[in-house]
């Protein structure tokens, strides 16, 4: 949270032998949406400057909740005359030099059309914000892969942006947020999994979204504080919907990470999945294993916003129950609760599991190794 | 062979209303009225669909009439079996989901005192919650002084899911009337469906909507904390019922995590979350949602850093185990006199004052 990149932990890392990192959610935003013009019709441009982004909310620009802090970013990330995440040189210069990052996978959520409302502008958004990620990121520093954002809501246009990047090397996921309108158990969404599977690229679910639904099933809390722990629990509903309506039965390829939602709150889900199915398995034939089976084989995490038990080694048994092989870092740069690389993790992790946390489950992952 | 459990307090067992005609004698003149002359359905809810595994273990299931309907039932397979020495009525009908706060206060008043009378004059080892219209604070704090001089009511009932966050201010005199009262304030499972269970939507399975009872814990124990009503009623005592336990130490890190950057925009929390949690929440035992290795719970139990947080339930007649001992492997003899005895007596203040 608001950590400095200063020269004097910058040296610690140089002396420990330089720990390869990659980091799957970093967040590079346009400075303003005109720098997405010349990826966009002008039909679009029009519409853009009319309307605006219709989404599921009241308020017309940000979000309901105010953040934390302004663009809820590291105060030191604010480039002169522009946004946090809007350049390349600032983002090598703070993070990706100075952290050794050699993988880093570019989540685009602000903006991610695929939460906008107007069907045709959310497909033509999408497609736009991916042509400025490889002219503007992919193509000028190589470590930088990014992810397809597709209009999520609309299966069909979400499967025709797949294909049309699936053969571009620069690209190593597909892309949504995580509050969608319908759980992503749902045969809805369907369509993008089989596409995804045929494109053998992962999905990745980042939080955040507007559902249209309260974040909490009870109507919608006061503060931010509250959305933001509460992408959790949304996020346990989509691993819980994922598992029960079938889908890993359905997709045995598919595998789906879930980004910047916490991770402690797997295993016990699993343990919970597993009790009451056992109970309630006549209700949907389709699925033969075991809920935490499919969880194991196909769910990854990111870190970020890392769990701080009040005993920092109760962590460790965390990802041991997750499986080591599962878990990715992630930093959030350049957002204000950065988890920094060199320091987020507690006493006692082997070097193999810090292999794997830091590199070698991304580079699997996302076919680079 | 199950160890003896002389002296348990089972702190969530479930009599059901046999039919709504049940209450007849229980309502006003103007209910009883309005419930003939409207043709008043059952108001079983969703949250328990009658004929569903979970519902009501096979073996407690009687051959005609629902489960756990008869005194003599309940006694002889949810008191005796387990040298049971007090149990706590959490009665769910489909009160909260009603949309007319009146006749929810109505069919709340009936149920209390069809609870009153049909059981707790009845059966000396019985104690009940006070099942409140959550649709009205207004008429939900009228429910709880009716009922407060009974000293054999020995918490306030709500659903974790409702029409608000249950931290949000318009509840807050519901806590003032059971902090007033010296009684904790029980959230069971169970929602109203004013929203889906999930914050992305309906969902196409049952199962998925109990699993989420869960998550709906999380939530509110988030909006208890943030919203401040714990900083505001230190004297509240909240108890999760049929919430699952296992979830707590890592959704409270998480939690945590945020408050210690986010502090400023909710400065009431003035301590650490799990302090909080530590000091004003328990939870009832089942359904335990195990893993599947002995060690692995003992790290979680190790992770609640306090033996203080659970208490002793069966969840009767809801099938949350099978066999004979609702006590999952893995918990010390210091620990288990805990669950059973200390940490109830504790949580409910007023659960020992009627002992005869």
């Amino acid at each position: 949270m608001n950590i400095h990149a200063t020269p004097k932990f910058n040296a610690a890392l140089e002396s420990k032998a330089k720990l390869r990192v990659a980091d799957c959610d970093l967040h590079p935003v346009p400075n303003t949406l005109k720098d997405l013009y010349p990826f966009l019709e002008k039909r679009w441009r029009d519409h853009f400057e009319s309307f605006g982004a219709r989404r599921r909310q009241g308020i017309y620009q940000g979000p309901v909740y105010p953040k934390g802090q302004p663009e809820a970013a590291r105060r030191d990330a604010w480039p002169p005359g522009g946004r946090p995440g809007s350049r390349l040189d600032l983002m090598q210069r703070q993070h990706l030099d100075a952290n050794n990052v050699e993988l880093g996978i570019l989540t685009v959520i602000n903006p991610h059309p695929g939460n906008y409302q107007n069907p045709d502008q959310s497909s033509a958004m999408c497609r736009a914000v991916n042509d400025w990620q490889v002219a503007e990121w992919t193509q000028k520093d190589k470590r930088l892969k990014a992810s397809i954002l597709t209009a999520y809501e609309h299966g069909e246009a979400a499967v025709a942006e797949i294909e049309r990047l699936a053969d571009n090397p620069d690209f190593v996921q597909v892309f949504l947020l995580s509050r969608t309108a319908q759980p992503l158990g749902n045969r809805c969404y369907w369509p993008i999994y089989e596409a995804a599977s045929r494109a053998h690229l992962p999905v990745g679910v980042h939080a955040f979204g507007n559902s249209g639904f309260p974040i909490t099933s009870s109507g919608w809390p006061s503060y931010y504080i509250e959305e933001m722990a509460g992408h959790a629990q949304s996020c346990q509903s989509q691993v819980t919907s994922l598992v029960l309506e079938g889908v890993f039965e359905r997709f045995p390829e598919l595998r789906v990470v879930f980004i910047e939602s916490g991770f402690g709150w797997l295993p016990s889900l699993s343990w919970r999945l597993d009790a009451h199915w056992k109970k309630l398995k006549a209700e949907n034939p389709t699925l033969k294993r075991l809920p935490s089976e499919y969880i194991r084989e196909h769910i990854w995490v990111t870190t970020q916003p890392m769990e701080e038990p009040e005993r920092p080694r109760h962590l460790l048994d965390l990802f041991e129950w997750i499986g080591w092989d599962r878990v990715l870092y992630s930093s959030d740069y350049p957002h204000w609760d950065f988890d920094d690389p060199a320091r987020c993790l507690p006493a006692g992790v082997t070097q193999e599991q810090r292999d794997k946390l830091f590199l070698t489950n991304a580079l699997s992952l996302y076919g680079k190794e | 062979m199950k160890p003896p459990r002389i002296g348990a307090i089972d702190c969530d067992i479930h009599p059901a209303l046999p039919a709504l005609s049940s209450l007849l004698p229980y309502l006003s003149d103007h209910w009883r009225e309005m419930a003939l002359q409207s043709g008043l359905h059952e108001l079983e809810t969703v949250n328990y669909p009658p004929g569903a595994p979970l519902t009501a273990r096979q073996d407690w299931r009687p051959a005609q009439g629902k489960a756990a309907s008869a005194l003599a039932q309940v006694t002889a397979q949810a008191l005796d079996p387990w040298d049971t020495s007090l149990a706590i009525c959490n009665c769910l009908y489909g009160v909260q989901a009603l949309f007319s706060e009146d006749l929810a206060a109505g069919i709340a008043r009936a149920l209390n005192s069809w609870i009153a009378r049909e059981w707790l004059d009845l059966e000396p080892r019985l104690r009940a919650s006070i099942v409140i219209p959550m649709q009205s604070p207004e008429l939900a704090v009228d429910e709880i002084e009716f009922w407060a001089s009974d000293k054999r009511f020995v918490q306030v009932l709500m659903l974790v899911t409702g029409d608000a966050p249950l931290g949000r201010r318009q509840y807050w005199p519901i806590y003032a009337a059971a902090a007033r009262h010296g009684l904790p304030v029980g959230i069971h499972a169970g929602s109203s469906f004013r929203y889906p269970m999930t914050p992305v939507g309906w969902t196409s399975y049952y199962a998925e909507d109990y699993v989420n009872q869960s998550q709906a814990f999380q939530t509110q124990l988030t909006s208890l904390i943030c919203e401040g009503a714990f900083s505001k009623y230190p004297e509240l005592r909240v108890v999760l019922l049929e919430s699952g336990f296992t979830w707590l130490p890592a959704h409270v890190w998480h939690l945590s995590k945020f408050w210690r950057g986010l502090r400023m925009e909710v400065p009431w929390v003035d301590r650490p979350p799990f302090e909080i949690v530590r000091d004003q929440v328990r939870l009832t035992l089942q359904p335990v949602d195990a893993p599947p290795r002995r060690e692995v719970l003992e790290r979680v139990l190790e992770h609640m850093g306090s033996d203080k947080l659970l208490l002793y339930s069966t969840d009767y007649p809801h099938w949350q185990f099978d066999g004979e001992d609702a006590l999952p492997d893995g918990l010390s003899d210091a620990l288990v006199r805990k669950i059973l005895i200390d940490n109830p007596r504790e949580a409910y203040p007023r659960v020992m004052e009627t002992v005869q």
